[in-house]
Parts: C-alpha cells; sequence; structure tokens
C-alpha cells in the first residue's frame, strides 16, 4: 500500500513507512490510517505500510524509494531505535541517501504495546509521525567517527563465569586484567561439594580453572581488590581499581601456612565467613587450602598487631620469606582496555527476612549455602551433616522458594533452587541416612539430564510434599514431635494439612543482585532491571551486550543461573568483545556538542559540568573546546551554556523546536 | 496529649476490665481520653459477612463523628482498630465504595473527608508518650514475673502499622518496661477462634488450649493480651477445656493491667476482679 | 454404600460466577493463585474445612459455584488474615471469603443450623435494632435459634461472667438511632436503584 504525490516547493522530499510488525503494531494502531494522514502532510512524498520494515524486502523497499522518488529524507515508524535505528540507516545508505537524513518513531513500545485504546493509539501513532516528518527537514548530513580498540581487556568479578571469560580472552592471545573483591576466585562455585546433575566434583572441575587463571601469561589477577572509577568509551576504557591491603605481600608468601600455625591465637576463634560461619578461624587466615592466588592475609578487625600494635607478631616470625608488612596501604592502579566483562555474580536472599521459618531463631534452622559447607568433604565439618549442637539429625526437611515467586520478597523464581535441593537431598541422605523432605511448590527441571536426576531422586526414596511451608515452629502436638521443628504445610496433592517433624530445616534461598550491584552499574554505566540484576541488551538477542558498547555481562549477574548457563554466557561475552578487538575499530555516533566560537563568551561554566571531562578552555583563544572523542553526547553542556553557543548535532534547536510543533500541530 | 476514645460494644461488655485498666493507665500518664459521642458498632467480622457497603457505613458513621473533633482516634478492640483501618483503606482505594458510602452518610447529615487517624493504644503508649516517659512513672515494677505476651491476629494484620507483622514487639517492651519479663512465644499472633469459639466450641477450643498450653509450658504466669476477644475466649473456656483436654488456669490479663500495677494504680481499678480465672499470683504482695 | 461420581463436566463450571469473584473488592487477583497452599498451613481452621482455603480458591476461579457456596470453609474462617499476610501472590483470600459468605447468604445456600451465619445476620438485626451489640443477648439468642441444648451447657460460663459483672442484659443503645437507619436506608435504596437496572 502507498501514497505517492509530487515534489512540493522548498521542502525537501520525505518518504515515510510505517511497519505492522505482524500484529505487533496493526492490531492496536490503524496503520493505513496513519499511512493515508501522513500522506497528506507537506514534503510527503512516499507513505508506505508494510508487514514487516526491518525485513530485507522492507529495507529493499526503502532504498528503492530513494533512488526512484529521490527522496531526501527518511522517517520510520516502527518499534525502538534500540532495535532497528541502524538496519534503516543501512537502508538509507543502501538507497544512497546520508544515513543520518533518517528519524525515526518507535510506535511500539510508546504506543501499540502500552495502549488498549485502538483509536487514542492511532492518534498517538500520528502525533509522533507528524513531529518526526517536521523534525526530519532540518537533519543534516553526518558522518560517524571512527576509534581505535586497546585489545586489552578488563573482567570484573572471578566466579565461575569471570574465570572462564578471562581463559577464553587470554587464550584468544588478549592480555586480561581480572579484578575480584574477595581474597580468592572462585565465587559461589568454590563453596560447592557436588554440582547437579552429574554430581561432580566441584572442586575437581573448578582448581584446575583457577589455577590456571593464576599462571596464564596473558593474565593479571588482581584479588581484595575493586574497580574504583572507569572513564573513557568502548575502545578506551581509563580503570582506576583499589587493590585492599592483605598486610602479606602477595610476591613473597608461597602460602605455607606456617604463620597460621604460629598465630597467637592457639586456636581458631573468629567465624570463618568462607564456611557461612560454620567453622573457625585466626586473624591470619586463607579461605580454603585450594584458594587461588594460594596467599594468607590478616583482617584488621580481629589481629591483635593491627588493633592494639602490641602483640608478639609470632606470624611474620615463623615466615621464612618475610612476607608481613603490618603497614601496607591500599594501592590505586590504574589500566587502560577497550572492553570490560562484568560478572560480579550473585548473593542469596537473607533467610531472616521470612520470620516464620525461624532463621537465626532456631539452630536447627539452615541456609542452603551453609549445608553445601556442611556436605563438603573440605568443609568445616569435612562432611559430617550435624547440628549446630553436634547431634546428627535424623529427619531434614527442605523448603523451596524461599525469598523466590513471593511477591512479598522477590518475585522470580531462581532458577537453581529446585535443581541444587535435590542435590542436597541427596547429598544429606547419602552422609547422614536421614529422612528427607522436599517442600516444592512447583518441579523446575528444565536442563540437560535434569529431569532424570529428579527421578533418581525419587527412587532413592526422598518424600515430595508439594505445598509451601506456613512455618517453622518448636511447639509439638504429640510426643514424637516433643524436641523437634514442626514444618506446618498443605499436602496439596492429598488436599490436607500436614505437621511434620524434623531436626534439620534447609532454606533453599533464592538468588539476588549483589547488594552493590546498583553503584557497580553506575560506576560502568549499564542498566539493571527493577529487580536489581544487570540489564541486557536484549533479552533474546543481545543477552550478554548492554546499553553501553564495549561493556559485556555475564553469568547471575545478570540474573539467576545455573553453571552450565554461566559459562556458555562467560564464552558468549569474552567472544562478544573479541569482536570489536578484533575489527580494531569502533564507530561512534556523531551525536556530539561543538561549540560555535564566535559565540562563546569563554565564562568556563560548561567545563566543571561535562561528566566526561570533554571540555577545556583553550586559554589563548578564551573559547570553550569540545574534545569529540571524548563527547558522548549527553547534551548537559547545550543546556548549560548561558550565551547558547554550545550545539548539538542531531539536537539542534531547529530539529527539537519543529519536533515540538510537529507533535502539537492538528 | 488528648485523644478521641472509641471503646467499641465489647470494652462495654465483657472487656470491662479492658476499659478499667486503659482509662486508669492513661490517665495516670496524662493522657485524657475523650469518649466518642454516640458512637455505634463497628460491625466487627460479623457485619462484614452480611453486608459489605453498609460494613463501612457503620464504619463510616464513626469516623464522620471523628473527624469533628479534630483529635486522633484510640481504638483498644482489635476487631474495631481493624475494621476502621480497613474502611479508611478501602474508601481509598475503590471509588465506587467511596462513593456509595460518602453518599448515605450525606443522607443523614454526616461528612466523612478521610483525614481521621486511628490509632492502638499500643501505638500511641510506644510512638507518642515514650518508653522513658513510661518508665519514669514506674513505681512498683513487675519485677519476678513472667507473661507470655499474645497479640492476636487483628492489630497486625492485615496492615502492620505500628509494630512488625510476624514478630511483634511494643507489648514486649512496654511489660519489659514494667519491670516483668516476657517468655519466647512463637504464638504472639496466632489466631485465639475469634466469635467461633462462641459458635462452634470444639473448633476455638483447640486453638485456645494450644495458646494457654504453649504459654505454660514456657514458663509464663499469664497470657497478657490486647484484645477483648482474646482475653474473653481464652480466660471465659478453661472450663470446656478442662473437660476436653485438661486443666490448664492461667490467668489471662490485659496488657494495661500489667501496666497499671506497675505505675502503682490500686488494683480494684484495674478490673482485676472481672477475670474468671483469678490472678491472684500476679497480685500477690500488692 | 452409594458411590458419589466424582467427574466433573465442563458444563457444570459456572464462569460468570468465577468473573464475578474477581470484580468484588479483594477478589480481584484471584486468577493469580499458584496453588501453593500457604494459606491453607497458615490457616488456624483448615484442619476443619471441607475444603481448604487453597482449594476453594481454586474452585471459585474455575466456576464450581455450588460446591464453594455450600461449603463449610467460609463459615470457617475466623478472619485472623494470616493466609493474606502470607501469600505470596497478595490474593486477598479473607476478602474473599468474606465475599463468599455474602453471596452464599444471598442465595440462601448456606448451611441452615450452621450457627456461623446466623450470628452473623443476628449481629446485623441488632445493630439495626440498637446501633451497638450486647454480646450477652447476642449469645442468647443465637443459641436459641440454633442449638438451645448447647445453650444449657453454656451456663457455667454464664455464671462466671454474671459473677465478674461481664453481663448484662439490658441492650446499649445509641441515641441516634434514626442517624443510623437513615444511613442504611439510604444503601438500601442505592441497591434497589442498581438492582433495577
Ligand atoms: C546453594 C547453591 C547451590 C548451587 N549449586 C549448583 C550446582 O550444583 N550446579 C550448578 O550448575 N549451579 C549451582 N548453583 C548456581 C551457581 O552458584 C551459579 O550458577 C554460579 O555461581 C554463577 O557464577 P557467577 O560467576 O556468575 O557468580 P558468583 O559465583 O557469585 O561469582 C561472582 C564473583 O564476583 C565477585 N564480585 C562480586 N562483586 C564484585 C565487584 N564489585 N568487584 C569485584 N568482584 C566482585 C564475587 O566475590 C564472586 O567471586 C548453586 C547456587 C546456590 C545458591
Ligand atoms: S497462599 Fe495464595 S497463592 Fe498460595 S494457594 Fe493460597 S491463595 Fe493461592
Ligand atoms: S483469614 Fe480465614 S481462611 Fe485465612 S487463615 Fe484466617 S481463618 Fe483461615
Amino acid at each position: 500500500m502507498a501514497e505517492q504525490k509530487e515534489h512540493q516547493n522548498g521542502i525537501p522530499r520525505i518518504g515515510f513507512y510505517i511497519c505492522h510488525c505482524g500484529s505487533n503494531i496493526a492490531s492496536i494502531i490503524d496503520v493505513e490510517d496513519v499511512r493515508k494522514y501522513v500522506a497528506t502532510l507537506p514534503g510527503v512524498v512516499v507513505s508506505r505500510d508494510y508487514k514487516y520494515m526491518c525485513s530485507d524486502p522492507g529495507q529493499e523497499l526503502i532504498a528503492q524509494d530513494i533512488r526512484e522518488h529521490k527522496l531526501e529524507r527518511l522517517v520510520v515508524s516502527a518499534c525502538s531505535p534500540n532495535l532497528h535505528e541502524e538496519t534503516f540507516r543501512n537502508a538509507a545508505a543502501k538507497g544512497g541517501l546520508n544515513s543520518f537524513y533518517f528519524q525515526m518513531v518507535n510506535i511500539r513500545e510508546h504506543a501499540s504495546w502500552v495502549h488498549e485504546d485502538k483509536a487514542a493509539a492511532t492518534r498517538k501513532a500520528k502525533d509522533l509521525a507528524r513531529a518526526a516528518v517536521y523534525r526530519v527537514r532540518f537533519h543534516q548530513a553526518l558522518e560517524k567517527r571512527k576509534v581505535p580498540v586497546d585489545p586489552n581487556v578488563l573482567v570484573v568479578g572471578g566466579g565461575i563465569a569471570g574465570i572462564h571469560a578471562a581463559l577464553t580472552l587470554a587464550n584468544a592471545g588478549k592480555k586480561v586484567t581480572l579484578v575480584e573483591r574477595e581474597a580468592t576466585i572462585g565465587g559461589h562455585m568454590a563453596l560447592f561439594d557436588k554440582t547437579f546433575p552429574t554430581m561432580d566434583c566441584a572442586a575437581c572441575i573448578l582448581t584446575p580453572k583457577m589455577s590456571a587463571v593464576k599462571s596464564h601469561p596473558n593474565i593479571t589477577l588482581w584479588t581484595y581488590s575493586e574497580v574504583e572509577k572507569v572513564e573513557g568509551y568502548v575502545g578506551n576504557y581509563k580503570v582506576s581499581v583499589k587493590r585492599k591491603p592483605r598486610y602479606v605481600n602477595e610476591d613473597l608468601c608461597v602460602g605455607c601456612m606456617a604463620c597460621i600455625d604460629a598465630c597467637v591465637f592457639k586456636e581458631p576463634k573468629f567465624p570463618d565467613k568462607f564456611n557461612q560461619g560454620l567453622g573457625k578461624r585466626k586473624p591470619v587466615y586463607i579461605d580454603f587450602p585450594q584458594a587461588t592466588p594460594k596467599v594468607v592475609l590478616i583482617d584488621p578487625a580481629t589481629c591483635i598487631q593491627m588493633k592494639t600494635g602490641k602483640c608478639k607478631k609470632s606470624c611474620a616470625d615463623a615466615c621464612d620469606r618475610k612476607a608481613f608488612d603490618f603497614n601496607q596501604q591500599p594501592e590505586l592502579k590504574e589500566i587502560q582496555v577497550g572492553t570490560i566483562v562484568l560478572a560480579t555474580g550473585f548473593k542469596t536472599y537473607d533467610a531472616k527476612r521470612d520470620a516464620l521459618y525461624g532463621y537465626g531463631r532456631y539452630p536447627g534452622v539452615f541456609t542452603a549455602l551453609e549445608i553445601e559447607r556442611l556436605v563438603n568433604a573440605s568443609g568445616p565439618t569435612l562432611g559430617d551433616v550435624v547440628l549446630r549442637d553436634g547431634r546428627h539429625p535424623k529427619a531434614v526437611g527442605i523448603i523451596h522458594c524461599v525469598g523466590s515467586r513471593d511477591e512479598k520478597t522477590n518475585k522470580w523464581c531462581s532458577r537453581v533452587c529446585c535443581m541444587y535441593s535435590l542435590k542436597l537431598a541427596h547429598l544429606i541422605k547419602e552422609h547422614s541416612g536421614a529422612e528427607v523432605y522436599n517442600f516444592y511448590i512447583d518441579m523446575r527441571t528444565p536442563g540437560k539430564g535434569y529431569e532424570e536426576f529428579y527421578d533418581k531422586l525419587l527412587a532413592e526414596g526422598v518424600h515430595f510434599i508439594r505445598g509451601r511451608v506456613a512455618e517453622v515452629t518448636d511447639w509439638a502436638m504429640t510426643p514424637e514431635e516433643q524436641g523437634k521443628l514442626v514444618l506446618r504445610v498443605e499436602d496439596t496433592l492429598a488436599g490436607f494439612v500436614r505437621r511434620i517433624p524434623v531436626d534439620m530445616v534447609v532454606l533453599a534461598t533464592g538468588m539476588e543482585a549483589q547488594a552493590d550491584a546498583g553503584e557497580v552499574r553506575h560506576k560502568f554505566n549499564i542498566g539493571c532491571g527493577s529487580e536489581g540484576f544487570f540489564q541486557e541488551r536484549h533479552p533474546k538477542l543481545a543477552p550478554v551486550n548492554t546499553f553501553t558498547d564495549g561493556i559485556f555481562i555475564a553469568g547471575a549477574c545478570q540474573g539467576p543461573r545455573d553453571i552450565p548457563d554461566t559459562v556458555a554466557q562467560a564464552g558468549a561475552a569474552a567472544a562478544e568483545a573479541l569482536v570489536l578487538i578484533d575489527a580494531g575499530h569502533v564507530e561512534l555516533e556523531p551525536n556530539t556538542a561543538h561549540v560555535v566560537e564566535e559565540e562563546c563568551c569563554g565564562c568556563k561554566s560548561c567545563v566543571p559540568l561535562c561528566p566526561y571531562s570533554a571540555i577545556t578552555l583553550d586559554e589563548a583563544k578564551k573559547k570553550a573546546v569540545i574534545n569529540e572523542v571524548l563527547c558522548k553526547g549527553c547534551g548537559t553542556c547545550v543546556a548549560a551554556c548561558p550565551s547558547g553557543s554550545i550545539r548539538q548535532n542531531l539536537f539542534e534547536d531547529d530539529e527539537i523546536f519543529s519536533e515540538i510543533e510537529g507533535v502539537l500541530a492538528q | 496529649m488528648k485523644y478521641l476514645y472509641f471503646p467499641g460494644c465489647s470494652l462495654k461488655g465483657t472487656g470491662k476490665a479492658y476499659e478499667e485498666s486503659l482509662l486508669a493507665v492513661f490517665g495516670a500518664l496524662g493522657v485524657e481520653l475523650q469518649e466518642l459521642e454516640d458512637w455505634n458498632c463497628c460491625g466487627a467480622t460479623a457485619y462484614m459477612s452480611v453486608d459489605e457497603t453498609k460494613s463501612y457505613a457503620l464504619a463510616g458513621r464513626i469516623l464522620a463523628l471523628a473527624e469533628r473533633e479534630r483529635l486522633d482516634v484510640v481504638a483498644p478492640c482489635s476487631a474495631c482498630y481493624l475494621v476502621l483501618n480497613k474502611t479508611q483503606k478501602s474508601l481509598q482505594e475503590h471509588p465506587e465504595l467511596h462513593r456509595k458510602v460518602t453518599g448515605a452518610l450525606q443522607a443523614a447529615g454526616l461528612d466523612y473527608k478521610g483525614t481521621v487517624k486511628v490509632r492502638h493504644p499500643l501505638d500511641v503508649l510506644m510512638n507518642d508518650v515514650g518508653l522513658d516517659a513510661i518508665k519514669q512513672k514506674i513505681t512498683s515494677p513487675m519485677a519476678g514475673h513472667k507473661f507470655a505476651p499474645y497479640y492476636g491476629c487483628q492489630i497486625v494484620r492485615p496492615y502492620a502499622t505500628f509494630d512488625d507483622q510476624h514478630n511483634p514487639v511494643t507489648m514486649d517492651q512496654i511489660l519489659q518496661a514494667s519491670g516483668a519479663e516476657c517468655v519466647e512465644y512463637p504464638h504472639k499472633t496466632r489466631c485465639c477462634g475469634g466469635s467461633l469459639t462462641g459458635t462452634v466450641p470444639e473448633v476455638g477450643l483447640r486453638l485456645a488450649y494450644i495458646l494457654i498450653k504453649e504459654a505454660k509450658q514456657r514458663g509464663a504466669e499469664a497470657i497478657v493480651t490486647v484484645c477483648p476477644l482474646c482475653q474473653f475466649n481464652l480466660d471465659g473456656y478453661q472450663d470446656a477445656i478442662a473437660k476436653k483436654y485438661e486443666r490448664v488456669d492461667l490467668p489471662i490479663l490485659y496488657f494495661t493491667q500489667i501496666l497499671g500495677l506497675a505505675l502503682g494504680l490500686p488494683a480494684a481499678d484495674l478490673g482485676f476482679k472481672r477475670g474468671i480465672i483469678s490472678a491472684e499470683a500476679v497480685l500477690a504482695g500488692r | 454404600m452409594p458411590l458419589e461420581q466424582k467427574l466433573k463436566y465442563e458444563a457444570e463450571r459456572d464462569v460468570k460466577f468465577a468473573n464475578w469473584v474477581t470484580r468484588e473488592t479483594g477478589g480481584e487477583n484471584l486468577r493469580h493463585c499458584i496453588q501453593c497452599g500457604v494459606c491453607s498451613a497458615t490457616c488456624p481452621l483448615s484442619l476443619y474445612m471441607d475444603y481448604t482455603p487453597r482449594r476453594l480458591i481454586n474452585l471459585a476461579r474455575e466456576g464450581f459455584k455450588k460446591e464453594v457456596l455450600s461449603s463449610l470453609t467460609i463459615w470457617l474462617c475466623a478472619s485472623c488474615y494470616a493466609c493474606r499476610v502470607e501469600c505470596p501472590k497478595k490474593i486477598q483470600v479473607t476478602d474473599i471469603m468474606y465475599l463468599l459468605k455474602r453471596r452464599a447468604i444471598q442465595e440462601g445456600v448456606y448451611p441452615r443450623h450452621f450457627p456461623i451465619p446466623v450470628l452473623a445476620k443476628e449481629f446485623g438485626r441488632m445493630i439495626f435494632l440498637f446501633g451497638r451489640v450486647n454480646e450477652t443477648l447476642l449469645v442468647i439468642d443465637l443459641f436459641l435459634r440454633t442449638n438451645w441444648f448447647r445453650f444449657l451447657g453454656m451456663t457455667r460460663l454464664g455464671m462466671n461472667l454474671m459473677r465478674t459483672g461481664r453481663m448484662s442484659f439490658i441492650p446499649e443503645q445509641i441515641k441516634r438511632k434514626r442517624e443510623l437507619r437513615k444511613i442504611l436506608a439510604a444503601l438500601d435504596a442505592e441497591e434497589q436503584k442498581e438492582s433495577a437496572l
């Protein structure tokens, strides 16, 4: 369908295209009506609607029209520019038109998807199209800028995602800096004894990769470190990293642990964070024997020397490599990289928030991570499943969906808890012989070999009760319940409420965004969804990209997922970084600001406002100068300049004003 | 400090001890209570089962009368407290309901704009009077006494306005300020059976029995409550409980009675004689 | 022993009823229920119910009106709001119980000799008469209407209440009963107008 007419004097020849997007747009917006209406607007010589503008034939249509009708400007009403602006710019170029003689109108996310009233949505689509038609007249021909990409990569977070991404990149010959906040890499996976569904030993598959990271000539590993500041843009990031003091020289320590034996505390006394507080450690410690790097550190909060300066320092004496340095200071390092992979992982839900499950009140209640340590052969009990008072549990209840699928806390399904609960059920039964009950709402086992794993557990005689537990209490109604923790649950498949006495309760806590995810995302200038996880560029088609070019995300920082998916994603993120590196350069949007020299009065108001430090004052001329490469086109200076002498490509005054005029016109 | 006082039907009937002790305690703490003139029944849970709009309108009349006085309303009975709060929330959230209810009120020459604040005595004591001020007035602390603080359902559910929904603590703090000790009582907010105890006793008795038995087992010498219906159910049916389960004999008191004793008020002014299960042990030496 | 047929045909469902529930205050998100059963598990009375609250929710949204309205479940609900607070989908189970009770009374399908609906109605009558409720009179009335035999078993409680001065046979009354009745009458008129539509 098309409307065509002759050239109108003075106004560039405009082609307008409206997309049905299948039924995404056309089911709410009367596209034909919009098409006919736009055809009547000044300057519009072609107006068409088409089922999928982004398809090859759709793009070809545009290119052909440009040639045949000598189009000088182009407007496409379709989806978000995030998705297809590039597509239509290319179509314009194919037809021989400068890509920036084009304006895109989003009538899907901004109209058809968010409105129910068809007439009103159609009216809105017309208003938006009119605004674009008015605006596009003033567009100017622009060119993209090319800048080189620094081949070095920063990976943040040393869980399995960060480890895998770093190794992939390093194996491709790129120099990688891996920054990990904790004293060792490994992330959550380092806590596990076995991994579902194959039940292979977590350490056996993880530690070789950890030591590969440590010894890889292309990887610089900075643990106990955090990124402080990120500046620059795709291909050219300047990153400052803070290295926290361990009070032990990392280059000298070989991890013999003689110092730990020698510490004036004869027995470990302080709660051991790595073991989820179930074990104890000394002020000088190492998280676990295979920690990478294998270097001890001192906890200044518990070390006598650090607190009072009055200790025998028997640890330091015991070190024949003289690695101790009680005066070590934090160090700030600066690196240049072209791309960044964020792999900062997740945290588990705080079980205390579900008051009725009694975590923190009843000693028999544990979190899943605590149980991971208890069943671990190298954990605080060497794999013995015991209660906090040393007794062995005879019956254990595992409650699924704690802090998941709950609008009061976290709405989402955490994806891994069903599977890890099956894993823990198996391990607990194997290690303790206890009767094990799983309380689930829906059993979710989508994955290769996962359903088969569930079958195995069913056959092992683990109880599966479909119902969300209401409460864990210590009050008994029958003699068998005396001294036990009683779970009250509706056995929804049976249709009645049951009271089940157990000795140990395991809370399958869900996955949440890291507590500092908000800060981290600001630091790296990326987005996050309402649940707090980092936002991917497109949920299906760009799952590891972010809206900031050159910054990629991998693993559980993007959303709950298990190890297989995490590793796949880490590989993908590495590949995306390699694409940029191997292309050698990137093209930047020409939407930068520039100073009209004659009008600038040299007041310097703009200089401190620029978030990217792109503005300087030319002292000789007393005029502001904007570095095009650093400018991100945020427009802050444009709005702030008191003399109105800063302009911005794609946001020129006449473009904006006529757009406003267009949207308000009838 | 001055408030409107909405006693509700129970505090004038089976819950007289609550009214007596509440008035005495607030008086001793210098808090003035002015009884709402010509108040009507809030409708409680029963009327809501018959007619929704009318039941909101009943509460609406109370709120309209209160609005004229420009004072916060203190509603000591849990059912009244909930109904009044719920009415305000529902009127805000459902325009159609709001239209009907205000229309009916106007037909009787009343008007409600939605400005009344409904407060619980615990809320007033904690947040307006303050624990410190209370502590200063304690003259005969309840040292050595152990109680099970029992909040029941409707003051923390469904809206938790001044305390935690699962583990409320305001009454614990007030009892502790009185010098008493609180036993760990996970049954704090469990249901007492409400009006069911009267209508289908076999159902209510079990709930009451569990509550009393557990309080006793945890070392409490009395259950202390904030709700006249809870008090009635737990206090009134101990004979029946004895017949069906076992003899429990645990006094069921209002928190205002304990606080009153600690403030040095005479037991006679605090409605102690109204308990069916006598509270002699609590009163010993006073 | 007669066998009961458990098979249900689609024709037995009343979809209108389900839709009605979702339009009433409190019933809006009925269909969000994931049947987790935490409502039943937390409910202090589910052990006596013919359908647990979870099952009732499912019956209601599937439109099994007869089962829902004639159930004991709705009358055993004590309005303690435990379910509503625990529900992971924020379903207002207690309010749904209320709206089902009202509908059951309207349609006259509540269990006849079960005292609770009788109490509810009696409560309403007393408010209309006096503006306030006298618990003593309410209870006497209730037992006389449902099970006066049980009333005799309660004399001990009655005596206790007399002894402690908590029982009174004289109803408390409000002064401006006309004002209250005007309010109620205005709502009756409103309702008539609505049903005439
Ligand atoms: C109890 C439990 C059992 C599980 N069992 C299994 C299983 O058997 N099989 C399976 O496939 N999956 C399992 N999972 C899921 C598995 O843990 C995750 O899929 C996996 O850990 C995700 O890896 P990650 O690297 O993305 O995140 P993480 O493991 O969380 O690693 C993130 C790393 O980044 C670091 N970091 C965070 N923020 C920063 C920062 N700002 N700067 C620097 N570093 C930072 C952290 O210290 C950490 O080392 C389980 C999960 C739980 C909770
Ligand atoms: S608690 Fe809520 S979601 Fe769960 S079964 Fe009950 S109504 Fe449904
Ligand atoms: S409100 Fe009713 S259904 Fe819900 S838990 Fe309480 S008694 Fe049960």
